[in-house]
């Protein structure tokens, strides 16, 4: 993976991109995520009704291929979905799929930029 | 009907009108005159004038989508808003042409409620995910999908003086009130 690519993936998008927290159709809990780090960040506080919401429709993994282009994890994200965890065992298992993905993402890219140097 | 500072004022002939016209729109001038016990060019007279002035707005048909076979749902959306942006808000909601009506509540926090009809929950849920959460001045939505309709009206103008007393209401002679 180039440096470009991992950038890519950690960069904060715009608006109308970012991740919406939903706990079941329509109904909006307020919360949104612009970047992974912001995305991992709200897992912790949100209430878990929206992450099962999400994870079981496919939600997650489609945007973390569509928007962040990041088809590594989407994969990964659609095993966990397999695993049909619920409650604080999803949320645990999805906040440590995310940190490990960011800190390898954000290794890459040191390891890219002490090569340019 | 009169004319006072600019502001047409209705009176009971006009009342009686508009009664007649949310009983059956498609009845003729003359129906009406004869119903009311008035000219039939008085009726024409009347109702163009409360055309003009914004009084009657237009002439629709209520369809009973259960029975026309076209598969759609209908949700009431209840979004919070920053008070400064909620006119802003309410306004773009207004220009979808998935909402049928937005209204702007009272209450403790700021509230617009619009009605919006989708194909089916999917395509409501991508309206609301990708159209309305991501306004600026949103703050939360809450959804509920209607599934029974009991009672469906426009509120009607009863032709009762005693009655009346709340629905009199003037308008100036560029409609609006």
């Amino acid at each position: 993976m180039n440096h470009d690519t991992t950038s890519k993936i950690l960069r904060t998008v715009p608006r109308e991109k970012a991740f919406y927290f939903f706990t079941s159709i329509g109904n909006y809990t307020g919360e949104s995520a612009s970047s992974l780090k912001e995305f991992m960040d709200k897992i912790n506080g949100i209430n878990v009704k929206s992450l099962e919401f999400h994870l079981y429709r496919g939600d997650f993994n489609k945007w973390m291929d569509e928007v962040l282009q990041d088809k590594e994890l989407a994969e990964e994200i659609i095993r966990l979905q397999k695993s049909n965890f619920s409650g604080n065992i999803l949320r645990n298992q999805l906040y440590a799929t995310i940190s490990r993905r960011i800190k390898h993402l954000t290794n890459t890219l040191e390891k890219s930029h002490r090569q340019t140097l | 009907m009169k004319l006072k500072n600019n502001t047409l004022i209705l009176d009971d002939t006009d009342l009686e009108i508009l009664e007649a016209l949310q009983e059956d729109s498609r009845q003729t001038y003359i129906a009406i005159g004869k119903l009311l016990g008035i000219s039939h060019s008085t009726v024409y007279d009347r109702i163009r004038r409360m055309e003009q002035n914004g009084i009657i707005k237009k002439y629709t048909a209520l369809i009973d989508t259960e029975k026309t076979g076209t598969k759609s749902i209908t949700a009431i959306m209840t979004v919070f808003t920053d008070p400064k942006e909620s006119e802003k808000v309410a306004e773009t909601l207004s220009a979808a042409p998935q909402v049928l009506e937005v209204y702007t509540s009272l209450s403790e926090e700021l509230q617009i409620i619009a009605k919006v009809a989708a194909e089916n929950q999917e395509s409501l849920h991508t309206f609301i995910a990708n159209s309305v959460a991501p306004m600026p001045g949103v703050l939360r939505i809450r959804t509920s999908i209607l599934t029974k309709k009991f009672k469906e009206t426009q509120f009607a103008i009863v032709n009762n003086p005693k009655k009346l007393t709340f629905i009199k209401e003037t308008y100036n002679i560029n409609g609006e009130k």
